[in-house]
C-alpha cells in the first residue's frame, strides 16, 4: 500500500482531565474524500484544530507526506498544503469579497497573474457580483462561499472543510456538494458535517467520532445501517 | 552578618512595597479584567488624602489607614459608575478612558495643589542593626503589606462578600444567574481595589513625598507585578512581588538603582516570553 | 468616479497642498510661527509612526515616545562624540528601530494578547523615563556626552547636509526637513500601505488567525511593522532634538505617551491623514489655550484651561465613550451617510432605475 497522505499516530488532545482526543489513529490515502462525523463534543473540531497546527497535541504525532507536523506553526503546515475552512467562517471582514480572494491567492502567485486568478475563483464561488461589497456585511451563507474562495485560492493538497453546509439553504447545499465533488477530483478531503443529506451525496468512505476516539470507520451505506452509529448519533438525532 | 540581616530586611521592604503598589491593580484586572491605567494616580490621590488629613490635625496613623482608603474608595466607586461601566468587555477602550482619567487627575492635583512635593516626616523613629541603622518605619511598611494580604485572603476564603466574588471571577454570567447583581460586584470591587491603591499611596508617603506625578514612578513597577503574577490575584501577587522585589534590591544593592530598576524590567521581560500567562498561569493555577 | 481614481485624486490634492505649504509658508509668515509649525510638524511625522503600527499593524502600543526619546537621545549622544551628523542622523534611525525588533521579538513572538501589549510598551517608557530621570550625577556620560538626568542635555549641535560639516542646517532649513520628511513619510505609508506588505498587515488586523491558516506568520509581519514603526518615531525625535537643541526626559513620560495616543485616536485609526490632523489640530489647541506653560497662571481660568494634562485627559476619555472611531472615519461616514441618502431620494424621483437594496 502506498504511504498515506496523512496519518496520525496515538494523536491525543486532554484539557486538564478531559480527554478531547484520545489516541487516535487515523489514514487518509491520496486523492481519498473522506467524511467525519460524530455527536457535539466527539472531538472532531479539536482533530482538525490538531492538524492545521492551531492546538498542539497532548501527545501523538501528525504525518503529513510521511513528515511529521504535530509541533509546527499553523502557518508553516499551510505552507506545506493543508487548507481549512472552519466552522464559525473565519474571513477578513472588513475588507471587500476581492480583497479576500486576493490576499490568499498573491502569496502564490505574482502580481499581473493573480488578478486573473481572483476573477476565476470569484467566478467559481458565484460572487463575481459581489466582488467589491465587504464581506462583515453579506449574509452568512455568503461568507462561508467567501471562505471557500479563501482557502481554494491557497490551492492546498489536503482540504479540510469544517461543516461546509451549516446555515445554507438547500440550493446553496447542493450547490457546496457539487463543488465538494469538483474539488475531491483533484484534492484530497476530509469534511466534516451533521447534515447527513449532505454526506450522502458526497460520502464514499465515514469515519465516526465518539467521545474523542475512532468509533467506526466504513463506507457511508454500511454506516448509515450500523446500530452502533445509529445509537450514538442517529439515533439521537431521530429522538430529537 | 549585620550585612545580611540589613539586606534581607531591604529586600523583604522591597517585596512589600512592591505587593503594597501592586494589589489594588491586581484586584481590578484579576476580577474584572480591566487594566486600570490611572491606578497611579489612586496612590497619589491616597498620599494627598493623608496629608491633608494630617494637616487638619487628625492623627497620621487614622489618616494613613482609615482616611486614605475611604476618599480614594469612594472616588473608585465614582469612577466606576461614570466612566467605566459604560465600556465592560472593550478591554483596550477602558485602558484607553483611564489613561485619559489618569491624565485629568494629574492636571486637577496639578491645579488644586500645585506641582510641588508635599511630604509628611516617617513616624517612629531608626533602630540598630550592629554597626547599621535603619528605619522602623521600614518594618511597619512590611507589617501593612502582610496585614493587607492577609485580610484578602481571609476575606475571600471565608466570607460571602469572596465567595460572590469569586464566583463572578470564574463566570459573571453564572453569578448573574444566581442572583448575584454583577454591576453591584463590579462598582464594590473596582472601590475596594481604588480604596487598597490609596492605603498604599498613604502609607508610602512619609517614604517618597508627594506631587501630581508621582504616579509614574509607581505605575510601571506594579503592571510589571500584577502582569508578572497572572491571574490569580493573591498568589499572583505575591509570587511577582517576591521575585521581582528580590531581583530590584540585590541589583540595587550591587550596583546602583537606576541599573535595579533595568534589572527589574529585563527579568519581567524574559518571564513574560517564558510564561506569557504569567506565574499563576503556570503554577499555583488554584491559587485565589 | 471609481474608487481608485478617488484615490489618486486624493493623493494628488495631499501632495499639492503639502508642497505648496511647504515653499510658501516661510515666505509668507514669520519667522516665529515657522518655528511652531515646524515641532508641529515633527510631531506629525511621530503620530504617523502609531498611525502605522496602530491604526494598520493592530498593535496596542502604548510607548511610541520610547522609539521618538531613544531617536532624540542618540542623536545627541553621538553629536557630542562625533560633530558630524552624517553617522548620528542614522543611528537616531537605526538604533530605535533596532529596540523596537527586539522588544517587539519578545512581545510578539511570545504571543501575549493585545492588552499585555499595552502594558508592556507603556512600562518600557516609563522605565526609560525613570532611569534617565537619575541619571544626574556628573558619572553618568557617554562619551562626551554627559546625560543630565532630568535636567536633559542642552545645546545639541544641529544637522549639518551630509558629511560637509561646515553646512550647518538653520532654522529654515529646518521647516523645509521637517515638512519634506512628513510628506516623504506619508507617501512612503500610502506606498507601503498599496504593497503586498501592507495588505497582509491589514489582513492580520483583520483575523490573524485566518491570515495564519493561509500561510502568513502574523510574528513576522507584526515584528516588521513595529520596527519600521520605531524607526520611523526615532526619525522624528531626531528631528526633535535639533529642533530645540535639547532633550530630557519628559520625552519619555506619560504625557508624551498619552499625546501621541491621542493624537491618533482624536484623527481617527486605519487612516494616515487622521493622525495629522489629530496631531496638529491637538497641538494647535494646547498652543491657543496655553497650556504649554507647565503649571499655568494663577487664576482659576489659565488654572483649568491652560492645563494640560486636565485638557488632554477630558478630550481622551471624552472621544473614547463619544466618539471612539476618531474624526476622520467619523466625517466619512457622516459623508457617506449624506451622499446615499442623496441617491436614494434622487432614485425614488425616478431620475434613476430602482436598486435593489
Amino acid at each position: 500500500m502506498a504511504e498515506p497522505l496523512l496519518q496520525t499516530r496515538d494523536l491525543s488532545m486532554h484539557f486538564g482531565g478531559v480527554k478531547a482526543v484520545n489516541n487516535v489513529n487515523f489514514a487518509l490515502a491520496e486523492g481519498e474524500l473522506r467524511c467525519l462525523i460524530g455527536p457535539n463534543g466527539a472531538g472532531k473540531s479539536t482533530f482538525f484544530k490538531m492538524l492545521t497546527g492551531q492546538l498542539a497535541p497532548s501527545h501523538g504525532q501528525v504525518l503529513f507526506r510521511g513528515r511529521d507536523i504535530s509541533r509546527a506553526q499553523a502557518h508553516q503546515i499551510a505552507r506545506l498544503g493543508i487548507g481549512i475552512k472552519t466552522q464559525v467562517p473565519s474571513v477578513f471582514d472588513g475588507l471587500s469579497v476581492r480583497e479576500n480572494i486576493h490576499l490568499a491567492a498573491s502569496r502564490l502567485h505574482s502580481l499581473d497573474r493573480v488578478r486573473r486568478v481572483v476573477d476565476e475563483m470569484l467566478e467559481r464561488i458565484g460572487l463575481t457580483d459581489a466582488a467589491h461589497r465587504v464581506v462583515g456585511q453579506l449574509a452568512h451563507g455568503q461568507r462561508q462561499w467567501v471562505e471557500l474562495g479563501l482557502v481554494l485560492s491557497t490551492d492546498p493538497e489536503l482540504i479540510l472543510l469544517d461543516e461546509p453546509a451549516a446555515g445554507m439553504t438547500h440550493e446553496e447545499v447542493q450547490r457546496t456538494a457539487e463543488l465538494v465533488r469538483e474539488i475531491s477530483r483533484t484534492r484530497a478531503l476530509i469534511v466534516v458535517e451533521h447534515d447527513m443529506q449532505f454526506i450522502r451525496m458526497i460520502a464514499k468512505q465515514v469515519t465516526v467520532f465518539n467521545r474523542g476516539s475512532v468509533l467506526v470507520e466504513d463506507a457511508v451505506e454500511n454506516i448509515l445501517r450500523n446500530p452502533l452509529v445509529r445509537d450514538v448519533y442517529l439515533g439521537k438525532q431521530a429522538a430529537a | 552578618m549585620d550585612l545580611v540581616a540589613l539586606l534581607a530586611i531591604q529586600v523583604l521592604y522591597a517585596i512589600a512595597s512592591l505587593a503594597l503598589i501592586s494589589v489594588g491593580l491586581a484586584i481590578i484586572f484579576g476580577m474584572m479584567r480591566v487594566i486600570n491605567l490611572a491606578h497611579g494616580e489612586f496612590l497619589m490621590l491616597g498620599g494627598y488624602a493623608a496629608i491633608v488629613a494630617t494637616s487638619h490635625g487628625i492623627s497620621i496613623w487614622l489618616s494613613m489607614l482609615v482616611v486614605a482608603p475611604i476618599v480614594v474608595g469612594i472616588i473608585g466607586v465614582i469612577v466606576e459608575r461614570t466612566i467605566i461601566r459604560f465600556l465592560y468587555g472593550r478591554m483596550i477602550d477602558t485602558m484607553l478612558a483611564t489613561w485619559g482619567l489618569s491624565l485629568f487627575l494629574v492636571g486637577l492635583t496639578t491645579a488644586i495643589f500645585g506641582n510641588t512635593t508635599v511630604g509628611i516626616s516617617a513616624p517612629l523613629g531608626s533602630f540598630q542593626i550592629g554597626d547599621y541603622r535603619t528605619s522602623a518605619y521600614t518594618l511597619f511598611v512590611i507589617a501593612v503589606a502582610a496585614a493587607v494580604l492577609g485580610t484578602i485572603f481571609a476575606v475571600m476564603r471565608w466570607t460571602r462578600l469572596g465567595l460572590i466574588a469569586r464566583g463572578t471571577m470564574q463566570n459573571a454570567n453564572m453569578a448573574a444567574a444566581l442572583g448575584v447583581n454583577p454591576p453591584r460586584v463590579y462598582a464594590v470591587t473596582f472601590g475596594a481595589g481604588a480604596a487598597l491603591s490609596g492605603l498604599a499611596g498613604a502609607v508610602l508617603a512619609p517614604v517618597s513625598g508627594v506631587f501630581p506625578t508621582i504616579g509614574v514612578a509607581y505605575v510601571a513597577k506594579s503592571f510589571i507585578t500584577v502582569i508578572g503574577g497572572g491571574a490569580a490575584v493573591l498568589s499572583g501577587t505575591i509570587s511577582a512581588s517576591a521575585l521581582f522585589g528580590t531581583i530590584n534590591q540585590i541589583a540595587t544593592f550591587v550596583t546602583t538603582p537606576v541599573f535595579g530598576e533595568v534589572a527589574l524590567l529585563a527579568a519581567a521581560i524574559v518571564l513574560i516570553r517564558l510564561l506569557p500567562q504569567g506565574i499563576t498561569g503556570r503554577f499555583f493555577r488554584r491559587g485565589l | 468616479m471609481s474608487g481608485r481614481s478617488l484615490n489618486l485624486l486624493g493623493l494628488l490634492l495631499v501632495g499639492v497642498v503639502g508642497l505648496a505649504f511647504m515653499f510658501l509658508t516661510p515666505r509668507l509668515a514669520e519667522l516665529d510661527t515657522v518655528l511652531d509649525l515646524t515641532v508641529y510638524i515633527i510631531m506629525a511625522v511621530l503620530a504617523l509612526s502609531l498611525g502605522l503600527i496602530w491604526g494598520y499593524g493592530g498593535i496596542l502600543c502604548f510607548g511610541q515616545s520610547a522609539f521618538f526619546g531613544l531617536g532624540a537621545y542618540t542623536y545627541a549622544i553621538t553629536m557630542f562624540n562625533i560633530g558630524e551628523s552624517t553617522l548620528p542622523f542614522l543611528l537616531a534611525i537605526v538604533l530605535p528601530g533596532a529596540f523596537a525588533a527586539l522588544l517587539g521579538y519578545f512581545m510578539f513572538y511570545g504571543r501575549i494578547s493585545d492588552v499585555y501589549l499595552g502594558v508592556i510598551t507603556l512600562t518600557v517608557t516609563l522605565i526609560l523615563f525613570n532611569s534617565m530621570n537619575s541619571t544626574a550625577g556628573p558619572e553618568f556620560h557617554v562619551g562626551a556626552a554627559r546625560l543630565g538626568g532630568f535636567n536633559g542635555i542642552p545645546g545639541i549641535p544641529p544637522l549639518n547636509l551630509p558629511f560637509h560639516k561646515s553646512a550647518v542646517i538653520d532654522l529654515e532649513g529646518m521647516f523645509y526637513l521637517a515638512t519634506g520628511a512628513l510628506l516623504l513619510t506619508y507617501f512612503g505609508l500610502r506606498l507601503l500601505l498599496a504593497s503586498q506588505f501592507g495588505r497582509i498587515i491589514v489582513g492580520i488586523r483583520e483575523n490573524e488567525r485566518r491570515a495564519e491558516l493561509l500561510g502568513y506568520d502574523p510574528r513576522a509581519y507584526k515584528l516588521a511593522t513595529f520596527t519600521i514603526g520605531g524607526a520611523l518615531a526615532g526619525f522624528a525625535g531626531c528631528l526633535f532634538a535639533n529642533w530645540g537643541n535639547f532633550v530630557s526626559p519628559t520625552i519619555f513620560g506619560l504625557a508624551q505617551s498619552a499625546q501621541i495616543i491621542i493624537w491618533v485616536i482624536v484623527g481617527g485609526r486605519g487612516t494616515l491623514i487622521g493622525p495629522v490632523v489629530g496631531c496638529i489640530g491637538i497641538q494647535w489647541l494646547s498652543a491657543a489655550l496655553g497650556a504649554n506653560q507647565p503649571s499655568g497662571g494663577a487664576d482659576w481660568w489659565s488654572k483649568i484651561f491652560a492645563n494640560a494634562p486636565l485638557i488632554l485627559g477630558v478630550i481622551l476619555i471624552a472621544f473614547v465613550l463619544l466618539v471612539p472611531k476618531g474624526l476622520v472615519p467619523t466625517a466619512a461616514d457622516i459623508a457617506s451617510f449624506f451622499l446615499r441618502r442623496r441617491q436614494r431620494q434622487r432614485e425614488q424621483c425616478g431620475f434613476e432605475p430602482q436598486q435593489a437594496e
